[in-house]
C-alpha cells in the first residue's frame, strides 16, 4: 500500500497541486455543490454520450488514461502511457499493450483487474446494446488479459493514433462483476447498476434522482487515502445557463457551473460582484456556417438537397462564399455573444495548435472597410449587381442574392443571426432566418424535413467539434460518401455536400501517416481545402466555459476531457 | 318573473329610437371604467400602428456600434445587445402581439363558445363534444405543435410569403389549443339555463331553437366569455412568446412583446426597463380589455340598466 | 345521477384508449427524434445502431401494442407485486421505459409526485382560497376601491408572465435579500422541526408565483359570476324574506355562482399533475412539468406518452367530477 500511496502523491504533484492539497484530510471540506442546468439524467456513460451525463459519471468512472488541461495524455488508472518508444506500442501500429497501476480498488473494496478491463471492451460492443462510445473501440479486433494488471488491445488495421480506447472521460473501465449480465439488449435493463455504477474514482453515488440531482460521497477505498477534501458532491440539474451563473456568482448557493452559455455584459456584472469567477479553455469546438453546395429548392421535391438535384445555384461559386466570409466582422459576434467562451477563428479545425492553420488568416479582417469592398468586388466579378432594392441580383439569370439560414434554437445563436443578417446586408445579400428547436434540427428524423442532415436550406450554423486530439474521425466527415441522402437515410455528417477526388485522396493519406508533425500537415491542408473551397465558414472558436466560486481551491479547467476530472483535488480555500 | 322581461325586452325592441344596441352603447358610455379601458385600448392601438411611421427605425436592424445604449433622442428607449432600437422593437411587437393576441382570442372564443352552447343545449351532441374536449385538453401541445409546424409551415410560406404564413399558423394553433377552458365554461352554464323558466317558455311558445340561442341563452352566458376573453388576450400573446422561445414561431428577429420580455428578462439588472416597458404595455393592454369587458358586461345586463 | 357516472365511467375506457392512440400517432409524426441527444461526434453507422437498440425501428402499430401491453397489463402487475410482496409469473416482464434514462417511467413519476403536490397543489390550494374571498367582495362590493385594486392586481397578475415573476423574486428575495434559497432541494427530507422549517423557505417561492397566477384566473371567474347573480330574481326575494345579508350572499348568490368557478377549478387540478413547466423550472424544482420538458425536448416518448396519458385519465376524471358537482349545485341540471 505504501508504494501505491507513493506513486499516487507522485502523480498528484505532477498535476500541478499547489500547497493547499499537501496537508490535506479526506472528506474535511464538508459538501461541494455543483450545478449543471442540463440535468444528468443516467451515470453510465456507454449509454449516454451526452456531456452532462458523460461529466456525472466521471467522478465515479475512470478511464486507463486522461487529457490533461493542455491535451496532454496522462496516465490514470494504467502505471504509464504506452509508445512505440517504450514498447506498449508495436511497431506495426497494430497493438497497444497498457498496465494497470497495482492495488487499485473499486469502491466495494475489490480488486481492479485486467479482466475488467476487457470486459468493457466486450460491454460496449455487443450486440444490440446501442452504446453510444463505440466509436472509441473503432478497429479493435481483440482485447485480452495477459496477466492480472496487463492488458493487450490488438487492431485489425495499422492504428497511428491508438489511443481510442480506455482513453479520455468517454472511454472509462466499469466493473465486471456488477454489469455481467448486462450485455447487449439487456443493457437498459440494468437500472440500478447504470444509477449506481461501482467505480475507482474519488466518490461513491449515494443517491440518484435522475434529471434532477446525484449526490456522491468520497470513496473510501480511493487510491489516495488524502483525497477527497470534500465529503460529499450534490450535483444538482434544472433551470437556465443564466440562472445557473447567478446561483454561482450572485447568491452563492453553488460552488460551480457548467456550461454558462450567457451574454457577456450579463457575466461581467455577475461577476464584479466578487463572489464567484468565470473560468474558460478552448478544446475544438468550433461555430461555423455551412454552405449547402447542393440546391436546396423546394420544387425539386425529392431531389432537394441532394447532389442529384443539381448544384446550387451561386453558393458552389467560390467568389460569392469568401465574399459573405470576407463580409462577417467575427470579433463582433465575440463581443455579442461569447466574451470569454469565443476567439475568432478562420479554420474548422482550430486546436490542438499544430493542427492549426495560418493559410485562411484573410478572414481575420471580415468586416473591416477593406475586406467589405474585396466581397462587394467579388460579387461584381461573379456577375451579380445591385438591384433596386439594394439586394445583388445576377445578370446573366435575374437570380436574387437571397438566403435562406437556418440554426438551432438558442438566444446566442438567434443573436448571431441577426447580426449576420446585417453585415451580409452591406454587401447587397438578403437574408432570411429560421430557428428550429434542437431536437428536431440535431434529431435527424428522416422524416422531418427541418434536420441538419437535410439542410432544405441555404447555409446553417451549428457547433462541432472531436472527442480527444487526433482529428482523423473528424477531417473524414467530409468525405464524398460522408454527404446525407436519401439512399443513406440521410446520415452523415458531411452537411455541405461537398465532395472532391483530392480531398479523399488525401485522407485516406492521413489514416496511414504515423507521427503527430506529419499527420499535423496533412491535417492543416484538408483543413485549407475546406475552407478554399467555400464549404465551410468557420465563425467562432467557442470554449468550455463555467462558473466557479473564489473559494474553491484546485480546479483546473481542462477542454479536453471532463471538466470534473481532478476533482479529487479541489479543495475549499480557507 | 319571464314575463315581465319578455315585456320589457319588447319594449325595448318595439320602441322605434331605442334599439338594443344603442342602449348598450349609451349604458357603456356612462361606464368610467370601459370609456377609460377604450381610449387607452385605441391609444396604444394607433401608437402601434402609426407610431412606426414617425420612429422609422427598423427594429430587426442590428447596430453593433451603438449596442446597450440608455435613452437617447435617436433611441428614446436606448438600444438592447446587439444595438437594435428598443423603442421601434416595442412599436412592432406590439403590433404583432396585438393582432395575434385579439386574433387567435377571438377564434378560441368563437370556438369555445359555439361548442360549449351546443354540447350544453342538445343533449345528443354532449357525449361527443365533451369527449372531444377532453381529447383537446389531454393533447401534448408542443408534440402537437410541432407537426403542425412541420405539416403546414412550408406550404403556408409559398403561398402567403414568410411572415404571414407563420402569423396565421401561429393565430391557429393558439386558437385551436385554447377553446377547451370556454367551451367547458360556456357548456356549465347552459345545463343549468337550459332548465330555467324562461327558457321553457320560450320553448313552450314554439321559438325555434336557434333564436333561443341567441336571445336567450347567449346573452345569459356573456359574462364568463367575457373574462374568458380578457384572459385569452394575456395568454395568447404570452403562448407566442414561449412559442417563439422554442423556435416554433415568428423568425428569429421578429420582435414581440412576450419575446422582449423573454430575452430580455436576463438583463433585468443591467436595464429594467427593457423589460418594463413591453411588461407594461402588456399589463396596460389586458387592463384596457378587461375594462371594456365589464363596462359590456354590465350594458347588456337588463336589470342592471340604468342603475 | 348515480347511473349517469356509471354511465360515464364505462364511456371513459374507449375514450381513454382513443386519446392514447392519438398521443401516440402525434408523437409518431411529430419530428423530434432521441438521437438529437447523442453527440455529434458519433458517427452515422453508430447512430443507426443506437436506434436500432432502442427500438426505433419496428413497425408504428408494434410499438403502440407494446406499450398498452407494458402500460396496462405490466406495470399493474408490477404494482401489486411491490405491494403485496407476491410473485406473478416469473417476475420477468418489460416495463415502459424512458429512452433518455433508461429506467422505468413509473419510478421517474414516483420521484417527482412529492415536489410536484407540495409546489404546485399547494400552489393551486391557495390560489383557490385567495382567490375565492377576492372575487365575492370585489362582485359584492362592485366599483369599490377593493374591487379596483383586485382587479389591478389580478390582471397584472395574470399578463406578467411567470418567468419574469420568477426571476424578479429571485432577485429580489434571494440575491439582494438573502431570504430564501433560489434552487429548490430534492433531496431533503423533513423529519424535525429545522428541516420543515427549511421546506417552508424553499417552497415560499415557487409557491407563491404559481399561487398568484392561479387567484389571478379564478378570481376574476367568481367576480363575473357572483355579478350575474346578485341581481337576479331569487336574491330580492331572499332579502325580501328578511335572510340576512351574509346568509343570503354567502350561501344563495355564491352557490349559484360556483357553476363556471367549479369549471375552472376542474379544469386546473389536472394541471397540477403536468406541473407547471416555467416556475419548476426556474426554481429547479424538478417535478413532473420539468420531467415532461425535458422528455419533449430529448423526445424521450416513452416517458411523454405515459406521462400525457395519466394527465389525461386526470382530466376525464375531473370533468366527470365537475359534471356531478353541476347536478348537485343546481339541481335542476339533469344529463337523463
Amino acid at each position: 500500500m505504501r508504494l501505491v500511496r507513493n506513486l499516487m502523491l507522485g502523480s498528484a504533484a505532477a498535476l500541478a497541486l499547489g500547497a493547499g492539497a499537501a496537508e490535506a484530510r479526506r472528506g474535511q471540506d464538508g459538501q461541494l455543490n455543483i450545478l449543471y442546468w442540463q440535468a444528468v439524467s443516467i451515470l453510465n456513460p456507454f449509454l449516454s454520450g451526452g456531456t452532462k451525463d458523460v461529466e456525472g459519471a466521471s467522478l465515479v468512472l475512470e478511464p486507463l488514461a486522461r487529457y490533461d488541461q493542455d491535451g496532454n495524455m496522462v496516465p490514470w488508472l494504467a502505471e504509464d502511457i504506452p509508445t512505440v518508444e517504450n514498447g506498449g506500442v508495436s511497431a506495426d501500429l497494430k497493438t497497444i499493450t497498457w498496465k494497470l497501476k497495482p492495488g487499485l480498488k473499486w469502491s466495494d473494496g475489490s480488486d481492479v483487474t485486467a479482466d475488467d478491463v476487457v470486459f468493457t471492451w466486450a460491454y460496449c460492443t455487443a450486440e444490440g446494446g446501442g452504446c453510444q462510445q463505440a466509436t472509441a473501440f473503432e478497429n479493435v479486433a481483440n482485447v485480452e488479459a495477459l496477466d492480472a494488471l496487463t492488458v493487450r488491445v490488438t487492431f485489425d488495421i495499422a492504428k497511428p493514433f491508438p489511443y481510442g480506447p480506455f482513453v479520455g472521460a468517454t472511454s472509462p473501465i466499469i466493473q465486471k462483476a456488477q454489469f455481467k449480465d448486462c450485455l447487449g439488449p439487456a443493457a437498459p435493463q440494468c437500472t440500478q447498476a447504470n444509477f449506481y455504477p461501482i467505480g475507482t474514482g474519488p466518490f461513491v453515488v449515494k443517491d440518484f434522482k435522475a434529471n434532477d440531482v446525484v449526490v456522491y460521497e468520497a470513496n473510501p477505498h480511493y487510491r489516495d487515502p488524502d483525497k477527497p477534501a470534500f465529503q460529499t458532491v450534490v450535483l444538482k440539474g434544472g433551470g437556465d445557463a443564466a440562472a445557473a451563473a447567478r446561483s454561482v456568482m450572485e447568491t452563492g448557493e453553488f460552488d460551480y457551473a457548467w456550461n454558462m452559455q450567457v451574454q457577456p455584459e450579463i457575466l461581467a456584472a455577475m461577476e464584479a460582484k466578487g463572489i464567484g469567477k468565470v473560468v474558460s479553455a478552448f478544446g475544438t469546438s468550433v461555430e461555423r456556417l455551412m454552405v449547402n453546395f447542393t440546391n436546396p429548392d423546394p420544387a425539386l421535391g425529392e431531389k432537394r438537397s441532394t447532389r442529384e438535384g443539381g448544384p446550387h445555384p451561386f453558393l458552389t461559386d467560390r467568389r460569392v462564399t469568401r465574399a459573405l466570409s470576407l463580409a462577417i466582422d467575427r470579433q463582433v459576434l465575440v463581443d455579442v455573444g461569447y466574451g470569454p467562451a469565443g476567439q475568432v477563428t478562420c479554420n474548422v479545425l482550430p486546436a490542438p495548435a499544430i493542427y492549426n492553420s495560418t493559410n485562411n488568416d484573410w478572414c481575420k479582417k471580415g468586416g473591416t472597410p477593406e475586406a467589405v469592398a474585396e466581397a462587394k468586388r467579388l460579387l461584381e466579378e461573379a456577375g451579380f449587381k445591385p438591384g433596386p432594392d439594394g439586394v445583388r441580383v445576377r445578370e446573366s439569370d435575374g437570380r436574387r442574392l437571397s438566403i435562406l439560414y437556418q440554426t438551432s434554437t438558442n438566444a446566442v445563436r438567434q443573436e448571431t443571426q441577426a447580426l449576420i443578417k446585417q453585415m451580409w446586408a452591406e454587401i447587397g445579400v438578403e437574408t432570411e432566418l429560421r430557428n428550429i428547436s434542437a431536437s428536431v434540427f440535431f434529431g435527424g428524423d428522416p422524416s422531418s424535413p427541418d434536420t441538419f442532415q437535410k439542410f432544405y436550406a441555404d447555409i446553417e450554423m451549428y457547433t462541432n467539434n472531436f472527442d480527444g486530439t487526433d482529428p482523423q474521425n473528424y477531417m473524414g466527415n467530409w468525405l464524398c460518401k460522408e454527404a446525407p441522402s436519401p439512399e443513406n437515410n440521410w446520415l452523415g455528417n458531411n452537411m455541405p455536400r461537398y465532395c472532391d477526388p483530392e480531398y479523399d485522396a488525401l485522407f485516406l493519406k492521413l489514416s496511414q501517416t504515423a507521427g503527430l508533425e506529419a499527420r499535423a500537415e496533412i491535417a492543416k491542408k484538408l483543413n485549407d481545402m475546406l475552407i478554399e473551397a467555400g464549404a465551410i465558414i468557420p465563425l467562432i472558436h467557442r470554449g468550455r466555459v463555467s462558473a466557479k466560486k473564489n473559494d474553491l481551491g484546485g480546479h483546473i479547467m481542462n477542454p479536453w476531457d471532463s471538466e470534473l476530472w481532478n476533482i479529487a483535488d479541489w479543495y475549499r480555500i480557507k | 318573473m319571464t314575463d315581465a322581461a319578455r315585456a320589457e325586452a319588447e319594449a325595448v325592441l318595439s320602441a322605434p329610437p331605442r334599439t338594443l344596441w344603442r342602449d348598450v352603447w349609451r349604458q357603456f358610455r356612462r361606464h368610467r371604467g370601459a370609456m377609460a379601458g377604450a381610449v387607452i385600448f385605441i391609444a396604444i392601438g394607433l401608437l402601434v400602428t402609426l407610431g412606426p411611421q414617425l420612429h422609422d427605425i427598423d427594429p430587426t436592424a442590428p447596430n453593433f456600434r451603438a449596442r446597450n445604449l440608455g435613452p437617447t433622442w435617436a433611441h428614446p428607449l436606448g438600444t438592447d445587445n446587439i444595438g437594435r432600437d428598443s423603442f421601434a422593437q416595442l412599436l412592432h411587437g406590439g403590433r404583432v402581439s396585438l393582432a395575434v393576441g385579439l386574433s387567435a382570442m377571438t377564434l378560441s372564443i368563437l370556438l369555445g363558445t359555439l361548442i360549449g352552447i351546443l354540447a350544453g343545449y342538445f343533449r345528443r351532441l354532449d357525449g361527443p363534444l365533451m369527449r372531444l374536449t377532453d381529447l383537446f385538453l389531454a393533447l401534448p401541445l408542443l408534440p402537437l405543435l410541432l407537426v403542425v409546424i412541420m405539416l403546414f409551415r412550408d406550404p403556408l410560406r409559398t403561398a402567403f410569403g414568410p411572415e404571414t404564413g407563420i402569423f396565421l399558423l401561429i393565430v391557429f394553433v393558439i386558437g385551436i389549443t385554447s377553446w377547451m377552458q370556454t367551451a367547458r365554461i360556456v357548456r356549465g352554464e347552459v345545463l343549468a339555463l337550459r332548465e330555467r323558466e324562461f327558457v321553457l317558455a320560450a320553448r313552450s311558445i314554439g321559438t325555434r331553437q336557434h333564436r333561443i340561442l341567441i336571445r336567450h341563452i347567449l346573452p345569459n352566458v356573456v359574462s364568463p366569455i367575457m373574462v374568458a376573453a380578457t384572459l385569452g388576450i394575456a395568454s395568447a400573446i404570452i403562448t407566442e412568446s414561449a412559442l417563439s422561445f422554442l423556435g416554433l414561431g415568428f423568425p428569429p428577429d421578429f420582435p414581440t412583446w412576450g419575446r422582449l420580455i423573454y430575452d430580455n428578462k436576463d438583463f433585468i439588472q443591467s436595464a429594467p426597463e427593457r423589460v418594463l416597458w413591453p411588461g407594461l404595455a402588456l399589463a396596460l393592454t389586458v387592463l384596457s380589455v378587461n375594462f371594456m369587458g365589464d363596462g359590456l358586461r354590465d350594458a347588456l345586463d337588463p336589470r342592471g340598466r340604468g342603475r | 345521477m348515480f347511473t349517469y357516472t356509471i354511465r360515464r365511467l364505462i364511456y371513459a375506457v374507449p375514450t381513454l384508449i382513443a386519446i392514447s392512440f392519438i398521443i401516440f400517432s402525434i408523437l409518431e409524426l411529430s419530428p423530434g427524434d432521441p438521437m438529437a441527444q447523442v453527440p455529434l461526434t458519433v458517427p452515422a453507422e453508430e447512430r443507426a445502431k443506437i436506434a436500432e437498440a432502442m427500438g426505433l425501428n419496428e413497425p408504428f402499430i408494434v410499438r403502440y401494442g407494446l406499450w398498452l401491453r407494458q402500460f396496462f397489463i405490466n406495470e399493474p402487475l408490477n404494482l401489486i407485486e411491490q405491494w403485496t410482496g407476491w410473485t406473478i409469473g416469473d417476475g420477468e416482464r418489460l416495463r415502459v421505459r424512458s429512452w433518455i434514462t433508461r429506467a422505468p417511467v413509473t419510478d421517474l413519476i414516483a420521484e417527482r409526485l412529492p415536489q410536484t403536490l407540495w409546489v404546485v397543489g399547494l400552489a393551486y390550494l391557495f390560489g383557490v382560497m385567495i382567490a375565492v374571498p377576492i372575487g365575492v367582495i370585489s362582485a359584492y362590493r362592485q366599483y369599490s376601491w377593493f374591487d379596483q385594486l383586485g382587479t389591478l392586481f389580478s390582471m397584472v397578475g395574470f399578463s406578467v408572465p411567470t418567468f419574469l415573476t420568477g426571476t424578479l423574486f429571485i432577485l429580489i428575495f434571494s440575491v439582494w435579500l438573502g431570504w430564501f434559497p433560489d434552487s429548490y432541494d430534492t433531496t431533503l427530507v423533513v423529519r424535525d422541526w429545522p428541516s420543515f422549517l427549511a421546506q417552508v423557505r424553499q417552497m415560499i417561492m415557487p409557491v407563491t408565483v404559481l399561487a398568484l397566477f392561479n387567484a389571478a384566473q379564478i378570481s376574476r371567474f367568481m367576480r363575473a359570476s357572483m355579478l350575474e347573480n346578485l341581481n337576479q330574481d331569487y336574491v330580492r326575494t331572499a332579502r325580501a324574506k328578511g335572510l340576512r345579508e351574509r346568509a343570503v350572499v354567502l350561501v344563495h348568490v355564491l352557490r349559484n355562482s360556483m357553476i363556471p368557478v367549479v369549471t375552472v377549478i376542474a379544469l386546473g387540478v389536472p394541471q397540477i399533475f403536468a406541473g407547471a413547466i416555467i416556475t419548476e423550472q426556474i426554481f429547479r424544482v424538478n417535478g413532473l412539468g420539468a420531467l415532461l420538458i425535458v422528455g419533449i425536448e430529448g423526445a424521450d416518448y416513452p416517458l411523454v406518452q405515459t406521462l400525457t396519458f395519466i394527465f389525461a385519465v386526470l382530466i376525464v376524471l375531473f370533468n366527470l367530477i365537475a359534471d356531478i358537482l353541476y347536478g348537485i349545485l343546481d339541481p335542476r341540471i339533469r344529463y337523463d
